[in-house]
Order: C-alpha cells, then structure tokens, then sequence
C-alpha cells in the first residue's frame, strides 16, 4: 500500500524524485469514478472509428474485425462516446443494471 | 603545464568555460557579469568553443534553459549577478531539487533598491536558500581555478547537485591580474566527460519534476540534504585532486596567522585580501590578529570555523549584507549558531560592511579589530554594527 | 523563407480508418476530469508525434493530471519545471541535443521537442518564454492547450478567456457581465514572430489535429499549435459535450481553424453557413448570464475576426487545399 501511494524511504527515491516507469499512471483504475459506462451495439456499428478517437481515457482499441471494443478499466462514463458516435450505436448504461 | 598571462578576470573565466568544454551557454547580460557572457559569445562565434551559446530573453529564461539542457545530458553553464539572480531564482530552487549540475558564475553585486550594480553579498544570500553549493573566489585565480572544480564536483555521481562560483562584481570581475592559465591537456586529465545518470532519452523515457505529493515531499527534500551534506567530502576531494595536479591547494576555509591569533576576523570574498593586508599591520604593532576567509559557504563549513576560531578571545565577522529584522547578518548568525552547543566560544561581533559597493580599507579592518576589543568587555545593544555609514 | 512548404511537400494526412495512428504516448489512468478536452487533445496530438519526442510541459492541469508521484502518464521522456518557462526548458533540451549530436557524444535520432503548455502558461505568464524561443528560431513544436482560463487553479481568467465568460477572477455580478477583454490572439502573435508554422486545431477534428501535430513535428525551426480544449469543470458544460462544444467553436466561426506556413495563411475549413454564436454560448453555463445584447456585441466581434482572417488568406490566395480539409462528411 505504502508503496504504490510512493511512501518510500529516501534512500529509495530516484535522483530529482523522478519516475522511472513510463506510463505507470495505468495503474490506477479510473473506471472507479464512473456511474455509467458505453455498451456498443455492434450490428449497428460502422467502424468509422470516431469512439476511438474521441475518448479522453484511452478506453478504445481496434479488433480484429475493425470494430472499437470497451476495456472498461479507465472509462469514466463522461459519455463523449456515445454523444459523438454518427449512428447513435453506443448507449450509456448505469454501472451495476445489467449491460 | 600552463602559461601565466595577464588577463581581465572575467575573461579568464570565461576560459575556464572554454577549456571545460561546456556544451550549452544560456545566459543574459547584466552588469557586472556582461564581459563573461560576451567573450563567451565571441569563443562560440569563432569556433574556438563548440557550445551553443543561446541569447535567453531574461535570466528567468537562463536557468531554465540551463535546466533543459542539463536534463538533456549537456553540461551546461550560466553566469547571472543581483537582479538576475533575483529573477531566476524561482527556478534555482527546482535545479537543485531535479539533481542537474549546473555551473553559475555569479558576479555578485547589490539587489536593488535603490539599485546598485556594485559590488555586495546580497546576492550570494538570496541564493543560500536554494540548495545549491556555494564557493567563494578572492582573486583571479581562485575564479579561474574553481569554475574546473564545480564541474567535476557537480557532475560526480555522488553529488549531482548545481554549483554557483561567487567572485566580487568589478572587484574581482573586472580588474586585470596575473593568471596561470592550464594547458588543455591538464584540464583533461582532472575534468572528464559528463556521463549523466538520468537523461530526457526516448530510449529510456523517464517523467523529471513530478507532483510531490505529501507522501513524497519531505522525503524529497531529504534526499536532497543528505546529498549536499555528501557533497562534502567530494568537495575536499576534488581540491585535493586540484593542488596535486598544480599546486594549488583550496579549502574550506583559508587562514592567514590564526594559529596563535587572539582577535580574528571572518571575511568572505576578495575584502579578504584587504583584511590581510591589515592583519599585518597589527601585526607589526604587536597585536595578535588573523583572517578565516571562507571560502566554501554551502554546504557550510562548520567543523573547519570551529576549529579555526575557537581558539581565539574574539572574532568579528564582515558581512556584506542587510539582513533586515534579524539580529544579525547571516554568516555571523551561522557562526554563532556554529558555537552554540560548544563548551567554549569566542566573543563574536558582526560588522557589516561593504554593501553596494562601499569599499572595505584597511583602516575599516583595524576599526574593527579596536571595536571588538571594547564591545567584548562593554554593553550592546545590536549584534551587528554597520560599518563606515555616514550618521 | 519556404522552408515549412518545403518539408511539408513529403506529408502524408491520417485516415481514421486507413491511417489511424495507433500509438499512445499518454498512458490512461491520468488523473483528467471526466470528459476533459484539454487531454483529449494532448491524446490526439501526442499519437501523431509519437514515441521519439522529449516534451516540457508548464504547470497546469496536463502538468498535474499527467504526473502525481509516483505515477505518470508519459510513456516519453517528459520534464516539469515550472508555469512560466515550457518553451525556455524545451529551448534548453533542444540546444543540449543538438550539442551533444554535434560533440559526437549522441546519434542523431530526428527527435521532436516540444513544449507543452495551457492558456495561462502560453499568453500570460509564459508569453515572455514562448516569444523568446520563438524568436531565437528554435527547432521544436510548441502546444498550446486552450481552456480559455487557469483552471487547475480554480477557474481563474486568463488573457485567453473569452469576452464575457464566467470565470472566478471575472465573475458576472451588478457590475460586470464577466470578462470584459476580448480572447488575446496568439496564434496571431505567434505568426508575427515569423516562424514556419503556425495552425489552430480542435479535438473534435482529429483528423485535421493530428495532421497538423504530424506537419509541425515535420517542419525545422519554431511550430505553434493553438489547440481549442473544452474544459466541461470550467466552462460548466456536461462532459458528453466536450467534442460538441469544439465542433460548435468552429462552426459558429468563434475558433476558426487555419494554418499559417511560410507566412502563409491558409484555411482549413471554410464555413459556408456559419451557425449563429448563441448556439455556442446556450450549452455552456458560463455564459448563461449573458443578455441578448451581449450576445450581439459577440456575434459581432466573431465576424469582425473572421472577416480579418478571410481578407489575410484571401491575400495569401488561400482556399483551403483539399488535403486540408477534414473528415468529417
């Protein structure tokens, strides 16, 4: 615990306390934050790739097929996503309801 | 080995630059540093430097380019005085704190106002909060020398903390003197390479100057004081290192007839040359009078001004800055605060003198040296005395 | 001059389908308000520069969200000193590598420096710092990530913030309808230093941003990005309207999006019918206690700039080169 809030002995910081572990910010599950989360209908999806591109947290990644799927692991719920997508494809649903 | 040539002393740090082949020269003019910057600019310009000499549009500017390029794993180098210093000092706080051995060379001058670009101490004491190491020159030779040893001190792995090099503004800055000017291949064989720790490589991607959060902070600055306390020995080291290689031997604090001296004054920088000047004086009356120069301010170098003090009945401390609302100015607090667990003490007074470029004299030394002897036994009221004010 | 033109002649646009670049040099679990723009548009740019860039960033919220010890976002070498000074330290880094890469001590990789840093860090405290880099020439892309106010701090007003917006240090009350300047105009002053390139960009063109992002990596000396970023915390917009928002900037001509290379202006997007700038201000409550008349005296200004931007480019014999253009149909 006292180690991945950085509460470490001085003799263990890194000179000029810097972070040696490029992007260990993916650590932290930001998905606690959120109330709801985007489920993608995927019949109706036309990969156009706006999710992706529009997502301030990186939730977006390409599949084989072409089509964007969720890791729900830093989504937020903020809904940009849903919002933005051109053929209304992607719901917000409340965390916890089933979907 | 070397050459001795008679040259303005700025110039002749600005050789010492040079021969140290720095890679990066951020920098902006200010009086009394103007001549270092500018025979910088002229070395780049004709090649005889392969540096990239980058014209900053302020000192705030400097040291963060200084910063930058240090990160980058160049060596780097910046010269400021006064009001410059005053500018760029937000950011003196954070090289330190990021371990980036910066060299400065500071031609102190008086912070303003009303503003001043003669010579006094105000700026060496600005800067004493910020973490860096601090080392004082009193003639050209000592500017020459110590700019090699703050590179080699600063880029040691053990250290890697910036490194600000005092000399008097116009004082020292612009008078000519007989300097012994190294051979390349002498500098080579005492100062090597930068091979940084932690650089800005994509290669090895790494996040410098994070959010301290509270878990982190003190520890932080833990970190950091005990890498200025062992800097010490490195220090000692490198001018050790220094004499064998010329001759020159540098330590914390010169002495000049302390060994049996009954009266002995502190002084920092080239005023101590005067004071030398009139302890020889007092000498030939009869009086058993010494000089402690300090020549290393931070890390401060307590065990040595104990030792060369606490012989001696009494000691009157030069400060050559206001420290206004404290009891007195800061290296006679430090001293004082030096002697406070110990059994014995000498009587210590503070003068200050010489600010904004008031020169200190000969006569201001022996006044000081027939102060101290009726302030010991008499009453005061102030610990400090400013002296050769017109009342 | 022509230098710009001329590294630019081998660029090649991204694609959201053919061309998407995949990488993400900012790491997820930063710390950036649900549906923040400002790090939407740092995530955009950041994919079309790359791995191989070393960034300063200046105090501020990418600053804060982006590296809370002991975890950081950056998955490049990144460096924080201090608010004023992103443009000085990537001044710094810069000429240390190009020491270095001349010294022979390290190869030459083609590395991108960039500086990083929001509206407070650009036009007001940091503005000083930029002009200077700018000035002296040097090889590197400076972001300029635009909340329109010093929001890590609370949402106090900036020299960016627009005429009356609501923030803390403008706020609306009996006497005030809340920032009474007008948006200071930095990629203008940018432009004026006579750098290669300079364009403004917005995340809810993406494909536009991060050709731009690529341009400004591909051209030698100073590049400026003016980066439009939703701030929904500051601005008191709900997080879903962050990319609406942007779109709506540009649409009602109140963020136009334009390059300017070798001095000459170009425009990305011509606006045929531009949508009236209420539609802009309704959604955002911190123009809520606008009036009718404040609006009018904004439309009017809005033209007024676009009007200016249209006779430069015009004068530059601009249309907006079809590559340019961007993707959405």
């Amino acid at each position: 615990m006292a180690k991945e809030i950085g509460a470490i002995s001085w003799k263990d910081l890194p000179p000029g306390t810097a972070i040696l572990e490029p992007g260990s910010s993916s650590k932290l599950k930001t998905g606690d934050w959120r109330s709801m989360h985007p489920v993608t209908d995927y019949e109706c999806c036309i990969k156009c790739g706006f999710c992706y591109i529009y997502c301030p947290d990186m939730v977006y990644s390409r599949n084989e097929e072409g089509f964007f799927v969720q890791d729900y692991f830093y989504c937020k719920g903020c809904g940009i996503c849903a919002h933005e997508c051109p053929k209304d494809c992607i719901t917000m649903v409340e965390d916890g309801s089933d979907g | 080995m070397a050459k001795r040539v008679a040259m303005e002393v700025s110039i002749a740090l600005s050789e010492a630059v040079k021969q140290a082949n720095v890679d990066v020269i951020a920098a902006y003019p200010i009086t009394p540093q103007t001549h270092i910057v500018e025979h910088l600019s002229e070395l780049v310009a004709d090649g005889e430097l392969d540096a990239e000499f980058v014209p900053v549009e302020s000192e705030h500017s400097a040291m963060s380019s200084c910063v930058g390029a240090a990160a980058a794993g160049a060596r780097t180098f910046t010269a400021t005085s006064s009001q410059g210093l005053a500018l760029m000092v937000e950011i003196l706080f954070i090289t330190s704190a990021l371990r980036l051995p910066v060299v400065m060379a500071m031609a102190n001058r008086a912070m303003s106002g009303p503003i001043s670009i003669w010579n006094d101490h105000s700026d060496i004491m600005l800067a004493r909060e910020t973490g860096w190491i601090q080392t004082v020159a009193e003639n050209g030779q000592e500017v020459y020398d110590l700019i090699f040893h703050a590179y080699r001190v600063a880029e040691d792995h053990g250290v890697l903390l910036p490194i600000i090099v005092n000399m008097d503004g116009f004082t020292l800055s612009h008078v000519v003197e007989s300097i012994e000017i190294f051979d390349q291949d002498v500098v080579d064989r005492y100062l090597k390479s930068y091979e940084p720790v932690l650089r800005l490589d994509p290669k090895n991607p790494i996040t410098m100057g994070p959010v301290g959060m509270p878990e982190v902070y003190t520890e932080a600055k833990k970190a950091q004081d005990e890498a200025l306390k062992a800097s010490r020995p490195v220090i000692l080291q490198a001018w050790k290192e220094f004499g064998d290689l010329c001759g020159r031997y540098y330590k914390p604090v010169e002495t000049y007839r302390t060994e049996d001296a009954e009266t002995i004054l502190v002084t920092m920088g080239s005023i101590g040359e005067t004071a030398m000047t009139a302890v020889d004086n007092l000498r030939e009356k009869g009086e058993k009078v010494g000089v402690a120069r300090v020549r290393l301010y931070r890390p401060f170098p307590m065990r040595e001004i104990v030792e060369t003090l606490q012989g001696a009945k009494r000691v009157g401390v030069v400060d050559r800055h206001m420290a206004f609302g404290a009891n007195q100015g800061p290296l006679a607090m430090e001293i004082c605060s030096s002697f406070y667990y110990a059994a014995q003490r000498p009587f210590v007074y503070n003068f200050i003198a010489g600010l904004g470029g008031r020169d200190v004299t000969v006569e201001n030394f022996e006044e000081m040296v027939s102060d101290l002897e009726s302030l010991e036994s008499g009453k005061f009221s102030e610990f400090y005395k400013i002296i050769n004010v017109r009342e | 001059m022509g230098t710009a033109t001329e590294a630019l002649k081998s660029f090649k646009g991204y694609n959201l389908k053919k061309r998407l670049p995949l990488e993400e040099p900012l790491a997820p679990g930063h710390r950036a308000c649900q549906g923040c723009g400002e790090v939407l548009a740092l995530r955009q740019v950041m994919k079309a520069i790359g791995n191989n860039v070393v960034v300063a960033s200046a105090t501020g919220c990418m600053e804060i969200i982006t590296s809370p010890w002991p975890q950081t976002a950056w998955r490049v070498p990144w460096i924080h000193v201090a608010f004023e000074n992103a443009a000085a330290v990537a001044s710094g880094v810069e000429v240390g590598y190009k020491a270095l890469i001349r010294k022979g001590k390290i190869k030459d990789e083609k590395t991108v420096f960039m500086a990083v840093a929001g509206d407070g860090g650009t036009a007001d405290i940091g503005i000083q710092a930029l002009s200077g880099a700018l000035e002296r020439g040097h090889n590197f892309v400076y972001l300029c990530v635009d909340n329109e106010a010093y929001m890590n701090t609370g949402i106090q007003r900036s020299s960016s913030t627009p005429y009356g917006a609501m923030t803390t240090t403008s706020p609306p009350g009996k006497k005030s309808i809340g920032q009474r300047t007008w948006k200071k105009d930095m990629p203008g002053i940018a432009a004026a230093h006579h750098i290669p390139y300079v364009a403004t960009g917005s995340p809810a063109y993406p494909v536009d941003l991060m050709n731009k992002a690529r341009k400004a990596a591909m051209v030698e000396g100073p590049a400026y990005l003016h980066v439009y970023s939703p701030c929904c915390t500051g601005w008191r917009l709900a997080p879903e309207l962050s990319i609406e928002a942007a779109r709506l900037a540009v649409e009602t001509l109140v963020f136009p999006l334009y390059e300017v290379i070798d001095g000459r202006w170009v425009l990305s997007k011509s606006i045929k019918k531009p949508k009236p700038v209420s539609e802009y201000l309704k959604p955002q409550r911190r123009f809520r206690h606008l009036t009718e008349d404040d609006i009018a005296t904004i439309q009017a200004e809005v033209n007024k700039r676009w009007e200016e931007l249209l006779a430069r480019v015009a004068q530059d014999g601009g249309e907006p080169a079809k590559e340019e253009s961007p993707e959405t149909e």
